[in-house]
């Protein structure tokens, strides 16, 4: 980002106009409330630049796979976790703003767990990163409590009906992770090739973890090296 | 929605730079103390609410309209920056991105 009272000119294709791009009327009420919160001495750009390299480019649902595929390879890893989640995430370094207060909340053939925030957007930074849209949108916090099924049927995923759906409501104060459930056929896996099982949406509830590439059937193996699906 | 099954194909963090930007200045605003973190879910929860009282919102620009909204009257009740205030400053940054030639750095005069 450009520092205070100097831009870099916009992305452009064209090159009939006169003048810089003007950026969009939001964009423009962002410049001005920085510009004057940078004069007042209420604001360091340097921190604001870090913040965005940050979300940007260094935490994201990465980091959310790796505490899930340690869990599935290690039951004393998994025994802490579900106890005591902060104490666990705090040695690995994943805690602070937004990950205060995690609780993780385990799926089992008995019971599929789904996280929404109804309020906003609370979600899990530091595991998780930023949340995506769809988790923000009134259509996913207005029904994933009133009608988790349907939702997860937009998703794709259909649950057997002896599984039980628990929606686990977002604030402030506690934030949640699911841990999905290990794929069948996963036995002979490392860590290390686990995590590309662990998608995002399946640390949501909204998805269940992925099939080994070894487990699908041909015709559906996607063309892909390490058997993820985009 | 997405039925994205691995984390390798991500969206994309923020859909523009502004939002980065807004997300920024409040992480930062609160880390300094201006606000805590539940007073600002209390507010914004508020505002999205009164958002989407006559329509849906889709989690993407009306979700940091309602941010940015949310943040301006923070600093704007402390007396930081009113709303005169950075209408002003926005209008000296239209003016500008209008009087600077493309291609140039747009820089902000002095005050």
């Amino acid at each position: 980002m450009a520092g205070l009272g100097q831009a870099a000119p916009m992305p452009h294709d064209h090159s009939d106009h006169p003048h810089a791009l003007l950026p969009s009327e939001p964009a423009l009420r962002v410049k001005a409330l920085e510009t004057i919160l940078v004069r007042k001495g209420l604001i360091d750009p340097a921190a604001l630049d870090e913040i965005i390299d940050t979300y940007q480019n260094k935490i994201g649902p990465q980091n959310g796979a790796r505490v899930v595929a340690r869990a599935w390879s290690d039951p004393v890893f998994k025994a802490a976790l579900l106890a005591d989640a902060d104490t666990v995430l705090a040695e690995l370094g994943y805690y602070g703003r937004q990950g205060e207060h995690m609780v993780v909340v385990e799926n089992t053939p008995e019971q599929h767990n789904m996280v929404v925030c109804t309020l906003c957007s609370c979600y899990p930074w530091p595991l998780l990163g930023i949340p995506p849209g769809w988790y923000k949108s009134d259509a996913y916090r207005a029904r994933a409590v009133r009608a988790p099924r349907a939702v997860l049927a937009e998703f794709g995923v259909t649950l057997p009906a002896e599984t039980s759906v628990r929606v686990w409501d977002s604030t402030a104060e506690v934030r949640y992770l699911v841990l999905p459930m290990r794929p069948a056929g996963t036995d002979a896996m490392e860590e290390e090739d686990l995590l590309a099982l662990v998608s995002r949406d399946s640390m949501i509830g909204t998805a269940l973890a992925a099939l080994p590439a070894a487990a699908l059937p041909p015709t559906t193996a996607p063309p892909t090296t390490n058997g993820a699906q985009t | 929605m997405s039925d994205c099954l691995t984390h390798s194909a991500p969206d994309s963090v923020f859909l523009e730079p502004w939002h980065a930007q807004v997300f920024a200045l409040t992480v930062h605003l609160n880390e300094a103390g201006r606000f805590s973190w539940a007073q600002w879910v209390e507010r914004f929860s508020e505002t999205l609410r009164r958002h989407g009282l006559d329509r849906q919102l889709d989690g993407g620009a009306d979700y940091f309209n309602a941010w940015l909204e949310t943040l301006e009257a923070i600093p704007a009740e402390a007396g930081n920056a009113s709303a005169q205030e950075v209408e002003r400053v926005r209008r000296d940054w239209e003016e500008a991105y209008l009087g600077t030639p493309h291609g140039d750095p747009v820089r902000l005069s002095a005050r």
